[in-house]
């Protein structure tokens, strides 16, 4: 088993040696450098043909079954596969809340017809996912949604507003949680997929302090849906929701590791420079950064450990709360640190020396790590009652 | 291999557990201190430890030991970090084993080791702070070695059959085995904030043989070892201390509700196991990647895993006083004794800022 797992190490390395394109061996820049795929993608040189390669091997999706156009890999080569690509600095080929999040809840709870649709266009990059989960009303308390879902015999009718659905203007399709009873909170909800060029769907973005717009309103006006949209049973969304919920939780704390520290290393010691001894210039800086790389670097076993118990279906079904908790508050500590070792070079806003403000952008879109996918605080009270079994207020 | 315990470390675990919860747990260190006890620590348990095999972990098969490797000793360590319990298994077993391994004085030290009969010691620092600096010199003469000097934070040093003495020899920082009985060597007790006993000792013209010099190489992966093994005791301190304050919370009753009621204990009880965790990551990763030999810089695992269980433990034991509020300032209260031990592990063999210092040189800044 060991043997073959080297022999499958060494053909995994020739092979990404050869596919991987030089282009896509560079650190991630700044968002463009990030591709989503979808109906209309704009790509970068090498984007397609990167995506494309690791697609025809089934390895935009390694660990899903070959049917369903993964790469059928089992635990331990997928973990070789990430390790591979992490050593030649190989960028993500394809980022997708169809990979991350709706295609776990697809192998779960969709009917064979709904995989064989909806999975390997997935795994293609094909078509890019939207989230449709909170409202202007339902946010931390997302139970609480209003946005409702008729049963007009063989379709629903939908009609409401989702808010914060990231990149809903330039995704394709949604998934969506709808109220299709209104006497119960969590029982009545339903979670449907329909395609987001349905008439009465309409979206706008929502300029934020980055001065991107990930975010949008979205408005549904009588549209129509057919009832072999459903995924999962009917009223029965919210099971579904909170599944999709914790691999949502897992991909966020996933930012807190992509490519380690070295831009904040390189960044400190350009801009703070060096003493003789090689020490970053500013002492306090220096401890601040030395403090934060013990604690990614101790996170980086903790999410080796996470990913290892998840695979072996030994992790607290909780535990995602705590990884999305602690991935995130590294990831704007992070950020924060960059703008200080970067000085005023990083606070220009759109010249070329900051890269377009890159670094002052994602610092500022990092705030909403802590905001998305659940609060902070969301995540500390489900850590203290499930994992802790602390008593209710 | 995976990043969790395999079902023999796991039953390794619970056999440690059992074993350590009921036969030493804090009331035993509680005893020793309020007893005075001139050792510091039980032999009789020191004896079990050996028929249990523990004191054998990390001596190969070949000298008659178990074989195993850092992830086994920490199972033991974390339990006996969890109950307080005073033990030289961390010098003796753990840090000792590894310096020895290979040298020409195994055959010596490890036959008294797996009966449960000598203790070791690690004379090592020089100054308050453990800076990874060694003043200490030897001198050649003859075939032999005369090392003279003083060492302090010396654990079990007025007990132990074996020194390990770290000293400058042409240049390069060197482990010494000593034999406690050698003329010139004075160890002087004294009792630590945790009861435990530690001692200054003086090397006064000490002569040793030509094979007592057990090399450069072994010091560095002795002080891995003994870094890696300090933090799963510590890490059993942390979750000890944690446990305990869990449970309080769950029956301290104010305002008529269980004080684990308010979101203000709940959040940072969420958040200090969430550090515990990562610092449990930590330790099980360099433990594991040293047994496999995957570590490319042991070096970086050890300190990555010593600066986080610093930082973890010292925040649940100081958490743990706080939600205990004034019973946990008492000394009939258990609890207060956790945040002494963590304080004494969390200085031994460099602290969290010695350690965070390491990782950022070894990343580049």
């Amino acid at each position: 088993m060991t043997e073959d797992l080297e022999t499958f190490r060494a053909e995994t390395r020739a092979w990404l040696e050869a596919n991987c394109p030089p282009e896509m061996r560079q650190p991630v820049r700044s968002d463009k450098d990030i591709n989503w795929g979808g109906r209309n993608p704009v790509f970068q040189p090498g984007q397609k043909e990167w995506m494309d390669a690791m697609a025809g091997r089934g390895w935009t999706v390694p660990d899903w079954p070959q049917a369903y156009g993964g790469g059928g890999l089992s635990p331990a080569q997928t973990k070789i596969l990430r390790e591979e690509m992490r050593k030649l600095g190989c960028r993500n080929p394809l980022n997708s809340f169809g990979i991350s999040m709706l295609g776990p809840a697809l192998l779960k709870y969709g009917t064979e017809e709904q995989k064989r649709e909806h999975l390997p266009r997935i795994a293609r990059g094909e078509i890019r996912w939207c989230q449709g989960y909170s409202e202007p009303n339902a946010g931390s308390d997302l139970a609480g949604l209003a946005t409702s879902a008729e049963d007009k015999g063989d379709h629903f009718l939908v009609n409401g507003q989702k808010v914060w659905t990231s990149y809903a203007d330039k995704a394709d399709w949604i998934f969506c949680l709808v109220r299709t009873d209104k006497s119960t909170k969590q029982g009545g909800i339903s979670f449907l997929l329909f395609d987001m060029e349905t008439p009465g769907v309409s979206t706008r973005p929502i300029l934020l302090i980055s001065g991107y717009s990930p975010f949008c309103e979205t408005f549904f006006d009588d549209v129509k849906v057919p009832k072999g949209n459903l995924l999962g049973e009917l009223n029965k969304g919210w099971d579904v929701a909170k599944y999709l919920l914790g691999h949502e939780r897992e991909m966020i704390s996933g930012m807190g590791n992509e490519g380690g520290n070295k831009s904040l290393h390189a960044i400190a010691r350009d801009k703070v420079g060096l003493t003789e001894d090689g020490k970053l210039a500013d002492p306090l800086l220096r401890a601040q950064m030395a403090l934060f790389e013990v604690r990614t670097r101790a996170f980086g076993a903790m999410s080796e450990r996470f990913m290892d118990e998840l695979k072996a279906g030994r992790a607290h079904p909780a535990q995602p709360s705590m990884m999305k908790y602690y991935g995130t508050e590294l990831n704007k500590t992070r950020n924060e640190l960059m703008m200080a070792a970067g000085g005023s070079d990083l606070l220009e806003w759109e010249s070329d020396a900051s890269n377009g403000g890159a670094a002052a952008r994602a610092w500022l879109r990092t705030k909403a790590n802590s905001i998305e996918g659940g609060t902070s605080e969301i995540q500390l009270n489900i850590i203290a009652k499930r994992i802790l079994q602390l008593p209710g207020a | 291999m995976p990043l969790f315990l395999d079902d023999e470390q796991t039953m390794l675990r619970d056999t440690a557990r059992d074993y350590v919860s009921e036969q030493m747990p804090v009331a035993h260190m509680r005893k020793l201190r309020d007893d005075a006890n001139p050792d510091g620590f039980s032999r009789e348990h020191w004896k079990s430890f050996a028929e249990m095999g523990f004191t054998g972990i990390l001596i190969p098969e070949s000298h008659g030991g178990l074989g195993l490797g850092q992830v086994e000793a920490g199972v033991v360590l974390e339990e006996i970090g969890r109950n307080l319990a005073p033990s030289p298994f961390l010098t003796t077993a753990v840090a000792a084993v590894e310096a020895l391994k290979g040298s020409a004085q195994a055959e010596r030290w490890f036959p008294g080791i797996l009966a449960g009969e000598t203790v070791a010691a690690l004379a090592l620092d020089e100054k308050a702070k453990h800076d990874g600096k060694v003043a200490m010199e030897a001198k050649r003469s003859g075939n032999g070695f005369v090392l003279s000097g003083a060492k302090q934070f010396v654990t079990h040093g007025h007990v132990a059959d074996l020194m390990l003495v770290a000293a400058q020899l042409e240049g390069e920082a060197t482990l010494f085995a000593v034999p406690a009985d050698t003329a010139g060597v004075t160890a002087t007790p004294e009792r630590l904030t945790d009861a435990s006993l530690a001692s200054r000792v003086t090397f006064e013209d000490v002569r040793l043989d030509g094979d007592a010099a057990i090399g450069g190489d072994a010091y560095a992966r002795m002080l891995d070892a003994a870094r890696i093994g300090a933090s799963a005791e510590m890490l059993g301190v942390g979750g000890g201390a944690m446990d305990m304050t869990m449970g309080y919370l769950k029956d301290r009753k104010q305002f008529g509700v269980a004080i684990g009621s308010f979101q203000a204990l709940q959040h940072r009880a969420a958040h200090l196991y969430s550090e515990l965790e990562v610092a449990r990551a930590a330790v099980l990763k360099a433990q594991q990647d040293i047994d496999t030999g995957r570590a490319e810089n042991p070096a970086m695992l050890a300190a990555v895993a010593k600066a986080m269980t610093g930082l973890a433990t010292t925040l649940s034991v100081q958490e743990a006083i706080q939600m205990h509020g004034g019973i946990g300032m008492t000394d009939e209260h258990d609890i207060g004794f956790y945040m002494k031990r963590a304080r004494v592990l969390a200085e031994m063999f460099g602290d969290t800022n010695f350690h965070a210092d390491a990782v950022a040189k070894m990343a580049g800044f």
